[in-house]
């Protein structure tokens, strides 16, 4: 027995160690195991892990508010709801699927066609720009994969009064038109991103971390002013209306700053609905349209001339017998306006008169002066989509141009071009470039004529406006310079005998001129066509209008005066 | 002398450990609740923009011009009926 025993030890020492080593290789099994997965493949197996329930998710960022010189707002953000769902999960509800088509209001089958080609996909948008009390109704269902994500949606208060000079952003928040697309970079915020955990059906459970802060755009102020907007879109609108005219443009500026203080256009459009809209209804034309300025040139080349020390405010102008020949070409004037001194040439706006003036002039010192006030080049506001116009080379002018230059054809402006010239007559002779963003000191000022040469070619624009064509204008109590324009549009091979442009562009207060106003209205169509007939009553509203409302004094107090007391006299209470 | 080292180390690193879980803590902590802050300023913000377009909608110009003529029937002056006053001008 006990050699039996003896005899089978070594047999189980063997065992003991068959146990061991399959011990032994079991634990080396497990740390390998360990060590590849704990410290190989660490990195792999973790992303994969936290992929299955962290999620970096977008912060979306504010964008800047539009604001008028004042603050109030004409652009903003608020915030509304995309619904969205993860059609993987949405698959597993079909039977909820009708509840959340009539809340959305949605095709059924539409929806069901969507959410079907995309079935292996984890997102899907259903409704965007949805209110804050759809979205609340949306989460009340409490359908598995649905998925709300919270976006902004552009509102713009002032409609559209502004909504040319605005523009307007597409569902993604990017400026398409306008400020929203020449200030896109400013307005823009950042979004951010941050880390959070998700549960299968798309739910938020923990904010994690903050990946990168989102950071909201900036504001922007205009120099619009909200309230100059108004009366300006009013009155053109008006006069639009009632000359059933096909489009019109106004413009305010600072004259001493070059602020762009009101831009209207019509016909306009609302940008908080822009359904089927016709792209010729986003056109700022104040500065996308350019047209011959006409007669409204006139005090440009009476400047210069001036300026050349070639004529004074008296020297005598024949313009008889209404006509003059200038090559195979002839130039004529409405009536026979006889012996006329330069001062007369502008009140009676005769084309005659200002021919024989410019070609007495250098062509050279002509062009000059048109290209000093900006005619030709782009003015800098940065408006997408801003004309240059077009000044030819005076190298190439024969008579005729430079006759007809002279007063405003063969050229072209846009009506913020015009309006920037006359900042000149109302800056003592210094051009003040157009700015459309609040600014407190004129941007590049530029000297184009002497101060005594502004003030002479005022006092005859305020003739004009006293005594002349421009008669409408007039804004009792207030001295008002200006000069009207009566174009024949251009169309093909010639000009158009029907179809007119009516022009006004004016200075107030002459005494210490603070407003430059543009207005142009297109192809009016009730019999009036006349600038002074069509033009210069809606700036003399607006003006009479704005002055009162910037406190500008009036500075014409005699007259006023003289009319109250004329009242008094005869009886009525004041 | 170098038990001594040791047995320091040894604790100062279990220490460190210990802080490292109780700062993870903490920061996880103040995230959520500047989480919380966060989404009430966005709420504060929404709001405010929300205040200032129904003030903005309310005080339309066109509006306060309707309001001020046909319920309240204001009118402007015509200049005749306007009497200026004014320093060193004699009327």
């Amino acid at each position: 027995m006990s050699v039996q025993t003896e005899h089978t030890q070594p047999h189980f020492i063997a065992r003991h160690w068959f146990v061991l080593c399959l011990f032994l290789l079991a634990a080396t099994g497990l740390t390998y195991r360990v060590i590849q997965l704990q410290l190989l493949n660490k990195d792999f197996l973790q992303n994969h892990g936290e992929a299955r329930y962290l999620r970096t998710v977008t912060v979306p960022a504010h964008r800047g508010m539009i604001v008028d010189r004042n603050g109030e707002p004409l652009a903003m953000s608020t915030p509304v709801s995309a619904i969205a769902c993860n059609p993987k999960v949405i698959l597993t509800a079909k039977d909820r699927w009708p509840e959340l088509a009539k809340i959305l209001d949605v095709d059924l089958e539409e929806l069901q066609k969507q959410i079907e080609s995309r079935a292996t996909r984890e997102f899907l948008y259903l409704r965007r720009q949805v209110s804050p009390q759809l979205a609340e109704q949306v989460r009340a269902l409490a359908i598995p994969g649905i998925i709300e994500n919270k976006e902004y949606r552009r509102y713009y208060p002032a409609a559209d009064v502004a909504a040319h000079v605005i523009g307007f952003t597409n569902i993604d928040d990017k400026g398409q038109e306008g400020v929203e697309l020449a200030y896109d970079r400013i307005l823009q915020g950042k979004p951010g991103a941050k880390r959070v955990i998700r549960d299968l059906s798309g739910h938020t459970i923990e904010n994690v971390e903050n990946v990168k802060t989102a950071q909201p755009g900036n504001d922007l102020a205009l120099s619009i002013d909200k309230r100059i907007q108004y009366l300006a879109y009013r009155e053109l609108t008006a006069a639009v209306l009632g000359h059933k005219a096909r489009s019109g443009s106004v413009i305010v500026l600072d004259a001493h700053t070059g602020e762009i203080l009101a831009m209207a256009n019509q016909p306009s459009y609302n940008p908080n609905n822009r359904n089927d809209l016709k792209g010729e209804h986003f056109r700022n034309r104040a500065v996308t349209d350019v047209f011959e300025p006409g007669s409204t040139i006139k005090p440009l080349t009476v400047a210069t001339a001036l300026e050349a020390d070639l004529f004074k405010a008296d020297t005598p102008i024949d313009t008889r017998p209404g006509y003059y020949r200038v090559g195979r070409h002839t130039v004529r004037d409405i009536h026979n306006y006889g012996l006329l001194d330069v001062a007369g040439v502008i009140r009676k706006s005769s084309n005659v008169g200002i021919s024989k003036i410019a070609l007495a002039l250098e062509p050279e010192v002509l062009w000059k002066t048109f290209q000093q006030v900006g005619f030709g080049t782009i003015s800098g506001v940065g408006f997408p989509g801003e004309a240059a116009g077009r000044l030819s080379d005076y190298s190439h002018w024969r008579n005729i141009e430079q006759a007809t230059m002279s007063f405003g054809y063969g050229m072209s402006v846009t009506a913020l071009q015009l309006a920037q010239a006359y900042t000149v007559f109302a800056n003592d002779g210094v051009l003040a470039s157009p700015s459309l963003l609040k600014v407190n000191e004129p941007v590049d000022p530029q000297r184009v004529m002497s101060a005594g040469t502004a003030h002479k070619v005022l006092q005859m624009m305020e003739s004009v406006v006293r005594e002349g064509t421009g008669k409408q204008a007039q804004v009792p109590g207030y001295r008002i310079a200006g000069k009207t324009g009566t174009v024949h549009k251009s169309a093909e091979g010639g000009y158009a005998e029907d179809r007119y442009l009516s022009l006004f562009a004016g200075v107030v207060p002459v005494s210490k001129p603070r407003l430059v106003t543009v207005v142009v209205i297109s192809e009016p169509t009730q019999g009036e066509y006349y600038g002074g007939q069509v033009a210069a009553p809606v700036f003399s509203r607006l003006m009479g209008e704005t002055l009162r409302l910037m406190n500008i004094s009036p500075d014409d107090i005699p007259a006023l005066n003289k009319e109250s007391n004329k009242l008094l006299m005869a009886g009525q209470q004041p | 002398m170098r038990f001594s080292v040791v047995a320091i180390a040894g604790f100062l690193v279990c220490w460190s450990a210990l802080e490292v879980v109780q700062t993870r803590h903490e920061s996880r902590k103040l995230f959520v609740s500047l989480q919380g802050m966060e989404k009430q300023r966005d709420l504060l913000i929404d709001d405010w923009g929300r205040l200032q377009l129904e003030q903005a909608t309310w005080g339309t110009h066109s509006r306060i011009e309707e309001v001020a003529r046909d319920k309240l029937e204001m009118m402007l002056p015509e200049s005749q009926n306007v009497k200026l006053l004014s320093k060193g001008i004699k009327p």
